[in-house]
């Protein structure tokens, strides 16, 4: 037997390369320890901070500026996130989406607007990279049979379909109902998604009121005024609309110059409840209902997501586009603290059996179906009344009574 | 439908045209003299408008009253930027005019990006939702007072160009060049005058529009775009052109929203720009090229 080399301190060759191998064992399950649960999870956040979205965008990013200091109360992991601008066009989303990736982001969320989340689901799907959306409403996304998109956040046909059950809910409780309406709506992904929905929706809740005009207008527009014009030529008792918040203030000022004040305006999308249309126009923000996903006030988590916006940006109403980015990121953190990993296959697998009940949004909570579409959300309807939003109904997740007709716009001082 | 919303959508597209027809006057006076076209008029147009926002927000200034001190920083900009940056390039190929107006127009948007941020800002004065009703006419107060006050600075400026002998000596310099030269004029002073004119347009039709459209940093494209076609469609270097041009692109959009769908009111711009570069390549009231 060749004896082995010891030196002064007693380490002997044998002994050092038995040291190296295991030290060289620990470093390697360190590094899979800190891939698997360590590191923050970097997550891409897409919104359309700039262009014509940009008010909402921002408004979104507010729901992620809330975020970390929750999870860690809820005891989930740390978010390292990506923000990218989308600057409200669809190309621009995708190839900000592929630089994320390439830059390192291993879950994607956004990004508001539903021609710039297909586009944005499309390179997820094509790089095998979670996607969680937080708002988009156009079904087709979850239609496309895609393993790696998910959205928690209703489609147009199930924002249509609540949107009519409140209104008639509203209706029977104030006895007032219009008999006939003009439909404005955006000429968008979304909006002409909500259009084709309504078309498919509305004969199975015999509404009230007839559809006597449909209008459709692009979202961008400078000037609206020839879109009221041809509306109140109508002689509707209320306007129904589909829009974004730039044209929700231009078609304000428009009814209020022109000298219609509707028995209603009932809204199925983003718009009319958002802060800056409240700050933008007072007293003349006050009596749109707006019939969209919202937050259950009720619940645990709203109270507590309530409490940080009104301590971080005080005068702030929540609201949707809060409410559901968060929960786009709670989704998230929850999957990477269960799947224990930040493998897109194994985070993918994860949010697939998401099964959150402690959420914001109104409805159950977050579970997922096949498609990757949570179909177990429920919407609200909300009026603006004094610079606040009251929710009006459901009954059960209620805050406030309806006011309807809406006060006339030429008798608020 | 009842007669008179043909009427008010008619009157509401006329008086919007006024204040485009304004905005373009400029972009054809600075090119129907030096000859270069301005690829940021609508950068220059997003400039006036935040000014007038903070003179608004920061000191309650109505922008209508700010017109004039606005028209005035904004010829000091245009003498500057042409003084400094463009006259070099006058002599050169037009795609090297290009890149650099397109390059200022760039660096504008973003220095407003970086300063004002994305959001859209507007201005809300006290008569924001004044009307006036004429008869069955349902007149929109601002758009009116913007446009008689298009039709007030457009005739002072027919008039300065008519009447001032420094006006004529700028007819000269766009009529020939070298006659000028030969004659004693400074040339390269009077085109940065000519340059700040244009500007000083869009420096009051910026004070204006501000009253009627929310400004974003991202606007200036836009509005680029829509001078170009207003002015191509009136005749290019020509100012009643300009004017007319935007009167017509006005209320082609408000009928053509009116008549079909207000989705294709661009398209209606576009198609009768398409229609007048068929039927008379100079435009409505553009010289034939000799």
């Amino acid at each position: 037997m060749i004896p082995t080399t010891t030196n002064s301190s007693g380490l002997t060759r044998r002994g050092f390369a038995v040291g190296a191998g295991a030290a060289g064992l620990l470093a390697t399950a360190a590094g899979d320890f800190a891939r698997a649960q360590g590191g923050p999870l970097k997550v891409g956040v897409l919104l359309p901070r700039s262009g014509a979205q940009a008010g909402i965008g921002q408004d979104c990013q507010r729901g992620v500026e809330l975020a970390p200091a929750i999870f860690k109360e809820l005891g989930l992991p740390e978010l390292a996130i990506m923000n990218a601008d989308t600057e409200t066009n669809v190309e621009v989303a995708r190839a900000r989406a592929e630089k994320l990736i390439s830059d390192g982001a291993q879950l994607l969320v956004g990004a508001f607007d539903s021609g710039q989340t297909t586009a944005i689901a499309q390179v997820a799907e094509q790089k095998g990279i979670p996607f969680v959306i937080n708002i988009a409403a156009a079904p087709q996304i979850t239609e496309q049979g895609y393993k790696f998109v998910f959205r928690n956040f209703p489609t147009a046909a199930m924002i249509l379909s609540d949107a009519f059950a409140n209104q008639k809910e509203l209706f029977e409780a104030t006895g007032v109902a219009p008999k006939s309406v003009v439909f404005m709506h955006v000429n968008d992904t979304f909006g002409t998604s909500m259009q084709q929905g309504i078309n498919a929706v509305l004969p199975r809740f015999s509404m009230p009121y007839q559809i006597v005009e449909q209008i459709a207008y692009d979202p961008t527009a400078r000037d609206l005024s020839v879109e009221v014009a041809k509306a109140k030529a109508t002689g509707a008792q209320a306007l129904l609309l589909v829009s974004r918040l730039n044209d929700a203030i231009l078609i304000t000022r428009e009814l209020v110059k022109q000298r219609w004040s509707p028995m209603a305006v009932l809204s199925m999308g983003p718009g009319w409840y958002e802060d800056q249309y409240l700050k933008t126009l007072g007293k003349l923000s006050d009596g749109p209902m707006s019939f969209v996903p919202w937050y259950d006030p009720h619940k645990r988590l709203s109270k507590q997501l309530e409490a940080a916006l009104a301590k971080a940006y005080p005068g702030i109403n929540m609201n949707t586009n809060h409410v559901f980015t968060f929960e786009a990121l709670l989704v998230a953190a929850d999957a990477y603290k269960r799947a224990r990993s930040s493998d897109p296959k194994a985070l993918a697998d994860a949010i697939r059996t998401t099964n959150i009940t402690d959420n914001v949004s109104i409805g159950p909570g977050i579970q997922f179906n096949d498609k990757g579409q949570n179909d177990k959300l429920k919407n609200a309807a909300i009026q603006n009344r004094g610079g606040k939003l009251l929710t009006i109904a459901p009954k059960e997740a209620s805050n406030a009574k309806p006011e309807l007709p809406m006060s006339a716009y030429d008798r608020r001082g | 439908m009842a007669a008179e919303i043909y009427l008010n959508v008619a009157v509401s597209g006329l008086l919007t045209g006024l204040v485009y027809g304004l905005m373009a006057v400029g972009l054809s006076v600075i090119f129907g003299v030096v000859r270069v076209v301005n690829f940021a008029h609508g950068e220059m147009m997003t400039i006036a408008m935040y000014l007038a926002i903070v003179l608004f927000n920061g000191f309650g200034l109505d922008p209508l009253i700010m017109v004039v001190p606005l028209a005035a920083v904004l010829f000091a900009l245009g003498y500057a930027m042409q003084a400094g940056i463009i006259n070099p390039f006058i002599t050169r190929p037009e795609h090297s005019q290009f890149i650099l107006l397109v390059a200022m127009a760039l660096i504008i948007a973003n220095v407003l990006l970086i300063v004002f941020g994305p959001d859209a800002r507007s201005v809300q004065t006290p008569y924001s939702f004044d009307s006036f009703l004429v008869g069955p006419l349902i007149i929109d107060a601002t758009k009116a007072y913007a446009g008689a006050a298009t039709v007030v600075i457009t005739a002072a400026l027919f008039g300065f160009f008519r009447f001032a002998p420094l006006g004529k000596a700028i007819r000269a310099c766009a009529d020939n060049y070298t006659g000028a030269l030969v004659v004693g004029l400074n040339v390269k002073r009077l085109y940065a005058l000519t340059f700040g004119l244009g500007a000083a347009c869009v420096g009051a039709a910026g004070s204006m529009l501000v009253l009627l459209v929310d400004v974003t940093p991202a606007l200036g494209p836009a509005l680029t775009l829509l001078a170009f076609i207003i002015v191509i469609t009136g005749g290019l270097g020509s100012m009643p052109g300009a004017v007319l041009g935007g009167v017509l692109i006005g209320l082609t959009e408000a009928m053509a929203g009116l008549f079909f769908t207000p989705s294709a009111k661009s398209m209606f711009s576009f198609a009768l720009l398409v229609l007048v570069l068929l039927f008379r390549p100079q435009g409505i009231l553009g010289k034939r090229p000799s």
